[in-house]
């Protein structure tokens, strides 16, 4: 396995907060890596650092080489790492299907000339954007729902619509920020499902949850982060029995 | 009723519409008087304006209260290459593409310093670069006679093709056509191509990226969006087609000076957005309409209380911002939409409606 995304040292403060210290971890292509840690241990942080939306204070983010670090949001999707939020951010009033839409402007380039003459080009971009996004709509299991208005959608299927949307922009590293909060067991079982068959299409996904169970059937490593720092790393049993990890999730609890 | 007719003929609807907006100048011309002919050409260049500032409000959500700075930018490139001002001719169709070229640049240029604002912080530097626009062409006669101050500039140029010059009474084909006349028809096409283009850009990769950032600018960038490329081209687009309203003023109406392109004028215009619906162009156009016939139709209250009372009561002048302010309060309270909103808009501001919506999208899907 070769590495997908290398963290190396990143450190992020606001003012006197330092919501990362130093944090360093590598995912390899073709896995589904977990991090975990509780409430405010800078998971969300790191996940902002690497998508470009915060400038990290100092260290480095790699994918496949190139620096991620302080890039623009959009050059970094273009290089194939997409996320989802843990809030989740869709664009409420377009239908599920134009928000997956709006994933493939970065795999498309009709520009306002295209768009006024709507040449033969231009037709068949639109018809292949919106044909892809039914694609992963139905991926997603959303296939009959893509009419409805985003805000409209039931809270899971809202989180699903995010996964296709991301998807949407061709990532081959997929980050998904506590992705099945506040589902019940079901659900959490079936986008466990999902989560499996992104990984069999080729998506390498780095996972954020909050529950540590949950997270052990799924990933094939975890990294656990406590206060900004990473206190563990490993496969996933090895972790839950980590003497550190215990005090954390306790001292937290 | 004749609705579902049209609906199901599109065609006569289509010719019975074009026959309409041919025969509309000489319709109003009998029936109102030549000055309305006048009102008519106003309302086209204001469906322009409107349509134009939709782009950046409507479509992208950056709200803007500077954009008559682009109008004005228009207005003067077209009076500096065609009047005696300068001594310049140029042919109406080299100067209105390069007016609205320099107010495209304007555009980016006076949007890039505002891509990290947004809301009221956007609108109020807007606003100042609206005003700091007019100030300039307002002083600008000295030391160089540039704008020629605010007198402003006079005995531009008419439209012309060839020797045909839109100015003067024409006879055509047995009719008398006045200049307000052949203006209608120039400005008629202009605001179709507008339309047209408008429409394009809507429902297009751009148009969507547009809404995306109307509705998250960070989820947009997140997914990919160069957010500050699409912005500054929402700004672009929409100062364009303001400059080209200004070219066409300028000609129209043979002089201009810095007095017509004030804050009241923006605020008009967006008047006619928000009034009509934002973002949906039907809305946009009645919003433009409305708000350009209202005030003139208004201007006649003085006579109506000459007649009936003898004398002048209440001011026109006065009476008109008093309704203006009036319709703005009740719009607000019960149409914050606009008056022809589009679906989306109309779901955002009756949230309560929600459960019937999904209800009969959960319907469609059972048929699809
Ligand atoms: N934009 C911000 N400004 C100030 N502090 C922030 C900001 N974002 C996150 N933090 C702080 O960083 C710490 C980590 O937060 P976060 O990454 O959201 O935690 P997690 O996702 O693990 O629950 C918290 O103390 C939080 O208050
Ligand atoms: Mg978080």
């Amino acid at each position: 396995m070769t590495a997908l995304l290398t963290v190396e040292n990143v450190t992020k403060r606001f003012g006197g907060v330092h919501a990362l210290e130093a944090v360093s971890l590598t995912v390899q292509a073709g896995e589904i890596y977990g991090l975990i840690g509780p409430n405010g241990a800078g998971k969300t942080t790191l996940f902002n650092c690497m998508t470009g939306l915060y400038t990290v204070s100092a260290g480095e983010i790699r994918l496949e080489g190139h620096p991620l670090h302080n890039r623009k949001p959009h050059q970094i999707v273009a290089r194939g790492f997409a996320r989802t939020f843990q809030n989740i951010r869709l664009f409420a009033n377009m239908t599920a299907l134009e928000n997956v839409m709006v994933g493939r402007h970065v795999r498309s380039g009709a520009g306002v000339l295209g768009a006024v003459l709507r040449g033969a080009g231009t037709r068949a971009e639109e018809a292949a954007i919106r044909e892809r996004a039914q694609q992963l709509m139905a991926f997603v299991g959303l296939g009959r729902k893509g009419r409805a208005l985003a805000s409209h959608l039931a809270y899971g299927d809202q989180r699903r619509l995010e996964i296709a949307r991301a998807l949407a922009t061709e990532p081959r590293l997929l980050a998904l920020d506590e992705p099945v909060a506040g589902m019940n067991p079901t659900e959490r079982r079936q986008m466990g499902e999902l989560f499996q068959r992104l990984r069999d299409a080729g998506v390498t996904l780095l996972l954020i949850e909050h529950d540590v169970k949950l997270v052990m059937g799924l990933c094939d490593r975890v990294a656990v982060l406590d206060y900004g720092r990473k206190i563990a790393e490993g496969g996933a049993l090895q972790v839950q029995q980590d003497p550190a990890v215990i005090a954390a999730y306790l001292g937290a609890a | 009723m004749i609705m579902g007719f049209f609906r199901k003929h599109p065609q006569i609807a289509f010719v019975l519409l074009a026959a309409l907006l041919l025969a509309l100048p000489f319709l109003v011309g009998a029936g109102l008087g030549k000055s309305w002919v006048r009102v008519l050409d106003f309302v086209l260049l204001y469906v322009i304006l409107a349509l134009g500032l939709n782009i950046v409000v409507g479509y992208a959500g950056l709200l803007d209260l500077g954009f008559v700075a682009f109008y004005a930018l228009g207005a003067y490139v077209y009076a500096w290459l065609a009047s005696p001002h300068f001594g310049l001719h140029l042919p109406f169709w080299a100067v209105l593409p390069l007016g609205a070229a320099l107010a495209g640049v304007f555009g980016v240029l006076l949007g890039t310093p505002t891509l990290r604002l947004r809301g009221d912080y956007l609108a109020i530097v807007t606003l100042g670069f609206g005003e700091i626009i007019r100030i300039f062409m307002n002083n600008l006669n000295a030391p160089v006679n540039i704008t020629n101050g605010p007198q402003g500039i006079n005995l531009i140029d008419p439209v012309a093709f060839g020797g045909f010059a839109f100015a003067g009474t024409h006879t055509l084909l047995g009719l008398k056509v006045s200049a307000a006349h052949l203006y209608y028809y120039l400005f008629l096409a202009f605001t179709l191509a507008t339309i047209f283009v408008a429409m394009r850009l809507q429902d297009s990769r751009i148009g969507r990226a547009w809404a995306a950032i109307r509705e998250d600018e960070v989820a947009a960038a997140a997914m990919g969006i160069n957010t500050r490329n699409v912005k500054l081209l929402a700004f672009a687009m929409g100062a364009t087609f303001g400059g080209l309203a200004g070219g066409l003023f300028a000609s129209f109406q043979g002089f201009i000076s810095p007095e017509s392109f004030n804050l009241l004028e923006s605020i008009m215009i967006l008047c006619m957005i928000v009034l009509g619906g934002m973002g949906h162009i039907p809305g946009v156009i009645l919003g433009a309409v409305l708000l350009t016939v209202l005030p003139e139709a208004l201007r006649h209250i003085g006579d109506i209380q000459r007649a009936w009372l003898g004398q002048v009561v209440v001011d026109p002048a006065d009476l008109r911002m008093l309704l203006f302010g009036a319709a703005l309060v009740l719009m607000m309270l019960y149409r914050p939409e606009g008056l022809i909103p589009s679906r989306q808009r109309k779901r955002e501001f009756h949230a309560e409606d929600s459960v019937a919506e999904q209800e009969q999208a959960s319907l469609y899907d059972a048929r699809g």
